[in-house]
């Protein structure tokens, strides 16, 4: 039996200029361990939910749950420490003056002793393997590197659960591998729960599972291969479908006899090149 | 185009004036911009100035460099002594030509006032050139510490600093931008007529008014979410350490102060 650590029931979020519910009734669980994808256009409702998640705004109906905890208004500090978050803009997330200072903000505020700050903003940011720029200043760093900076700075709080918040978007495809590596490697490690709100699709094929938002509700939940099986209609929802899938489909159209659904590069072509013995 | 200009800018060295705590430093300026008004003979003006030089001596910032930034400053310094010197009508008159006179009290006050500021420069500088910019304000922040209770948001204004100083690089790359930007769009910035350019400078400053209100408004989001709730119950990284050097450069400061008032006329 898997254990949820994050419960949506019934949210619904309306922000206070708009008319329209920016999320409508929004149901769903996150299980521990897992890597949960949030795909949707812009507008979908994706970004405000991860605003919710870490109660940065509070739902206007519905109720959600953390780790056991009701969020409100007097557990939210509790909930930020279970909870990490990664945002988009690498500069604008960056606080410190240098790395190893942005890494000890989130430390500082939480009243951790010195002695025992320098020892986890240490640690942290060896796990992502930073630690030789530890009086880096934000400018030096590659864009990429702010974002590893910023999971460190989630690390060293000891969160159970990471949100990315479109943490990869602004990345070039460098970067954007960099940093989903560190995730990925971090996540088998620690067992962390990670959330990733993304429309980068083929980051989201690498997920545990994928669900799919449209018009501030839940489209569809299931896993990649599921997700990806829509086909056309994820396009009608403004989405795109990976690549590989894209190739796997055009292959079977031209009578290419593929065993399935090819999810990433890596496994489209490992399963083009061993097809010719089996023809 | 601001890498010229001397103030703020930090140059890294191993010295004693480098390793000092940025709060005795901090003490020792406020202190020298005092007491250097109790100066007013040869003798006390030529303490101040031995002070001033085995200091930047300590420092070991290079004489051309700290010199070289001075430059422009040194303008001022020799329109104060002009100033002095053809309006103070006291003393023996040492030379006339026409309507222009010079007392021989006029070149005196010239030549001190004129040192007066040219040591209160230098060693001003000396703080900027020697502490981390980071430093002044973590300085500042625990000086001013007391002022807490009169409810003065020393926190705040610590934090508020050291946030522009981590963000200065990050808007001057952004200028950069833009302004490129901004001349493939047919701008010109470098010629023109002055008119022309001010008004130039406008479609640079908007986008960069915009984007700096949309990265104030997301590093807040950014804080709040990594747990920042105001100064009450934060622990503090980084650390300032007050060591002998520190003690040993007050008590110089000291006898400065009483070698001055023991000598000054």
């Amino acid at each position: 039996m898997k254990k949820s650590v994050v419960s949506l029931k019934d949210v619904s979020f309306q922000y206070d200029s708009e008319e329209q519910y920016a999320l409508k009734s929004v149901t769903f669980d996150v299980y521990e361990g897992e890597w949960l994808a949030i795909v949707g256009h812009n507008g979908s409702g994706k970004s405000t939910t991860a605003k919710l998640l870490n109660g940065l705004q509070f739902p206007s109906e519905g109720e959600i749950s953390v780790c056991g905890l009701q969020l409100n208004e007097e557990t939210v500090w509790d909930v930020r420490k279970r909870l990490g978050m990664v945002f988009q803009n690498p500069d604008n997330q960056f606080v410190g003056t240098t790395v190893q200072d942005d890494v000890a903000f989130g430390l500082e505020n939480m009243g951790i002793p010195r002695e025992e700050m320098v020892e986890r903003v240490q640690d942290a940011l060896k796990k992502v393997k930073m630690d030789q720029f530890l009086y880096q200043e934000p400018h030096h760093l590659s864009g990429g590197q702010k974002q590893r900076v910023a999971i460190a700075g989630v690390l060293a709080l000891r969160p159970s659960i990471i949100i990315l918040d479109e943490a990869t978007s602004m990345l070039d495809p460098r970067g954007r591998e960099e940093v989903l590596e560190t995730v990925r490697t971090l996540k088998n490690e620690k067992s962390l729960t990670v959330i990733s709100i993304t429309h980068d699709l083929d980051e989201a094929a690498k997920a545990d599972r994928i669900i799919v938002m449209n018009r501030g509700e839940v489209y569809r939940e299931g896993t990649p291969e599921e997700i990806f099986s829509m086909d056309e209609e994820l396009v009608k929802l403004g989405l795109d479908i990976p690549f590989s899938v894209k190739m796997s489909k055009a292959f079977r159209q031209q009578g290419f006899q593929l065993s399935k659904h090819f999810l990433t590069e890596e496994e489209l072509v490992t399963e083009l090149w061993t097809s010719h013995s089996r023809m | 185009m601001m890498e010229k200009m001397i103030f703020g800018r930090y140059v890294p060295a191993e010295s004693v004036m480098h390793r000092m705590d940025p709060r005795a430093k901090l003490i020792i300026i406020f202190l020298f911009v005092c007491i250097i008004f109790l100066a007013n003979n040869w003798f006390t003006y030529a303490l101040i100035g031995i002070y001033t030089f085995i200091m930047l001596g300590m420092s070991r910032v290079p004489f051309k460099f700290l010199f070289g930034g001075l430059k422009p400053i040194l303008w001022l310094v020799l329109f104060t002594f002009l100033l002095q010197l053809f309006f103070t009508k006291e003393g023996a008159l040492v030379w006339s030509w026409g309507p222009v006179k010079i007392y021989e009290e006029g070149i005196r006050m010239g030549l001190f006032i004129s040192l007066r500021f040219f040591f209160l420069i230098l060693m001003t500088s000396l703080l900027t050139l020697t502490t981390t910019p980071i430093e002044i304000t973590d300085g500042l922040e625990t000086l001013l510490n007391p002022l807490k209770k009169v409810k003065f948001p020393v926190h705040e204004m610590a934090l508020m600093m050291s946030i522009s100083l981590r963000f200065i690089p990050t808007l001057m790359q952004e200028t950069d931008k833009i302004m490129k930007a901004q001349i493939a769009r047919g701008v010109e910035f470098a010629s023109g007529p002055v008119k022309e350019r001010i008004k130039a400078v406008i479609p640079l400053l908007i986008p960069l008014f915009v984007s700096s209100f949309k990265r104030a408004e997301e590093l807040a989001v950014a804080m709040e979410a990594r747990g920042y709730r105001g100064g009450e119950g934060r622990t503090k990284y980084r650390q300032l350490s007050w060591r002998m050097v520190d003690t040993l450069q007050l008590v110089a400061l000291a006898l400065l102060t009483v070698l001055l008032i023991l000598l000054r006329a």
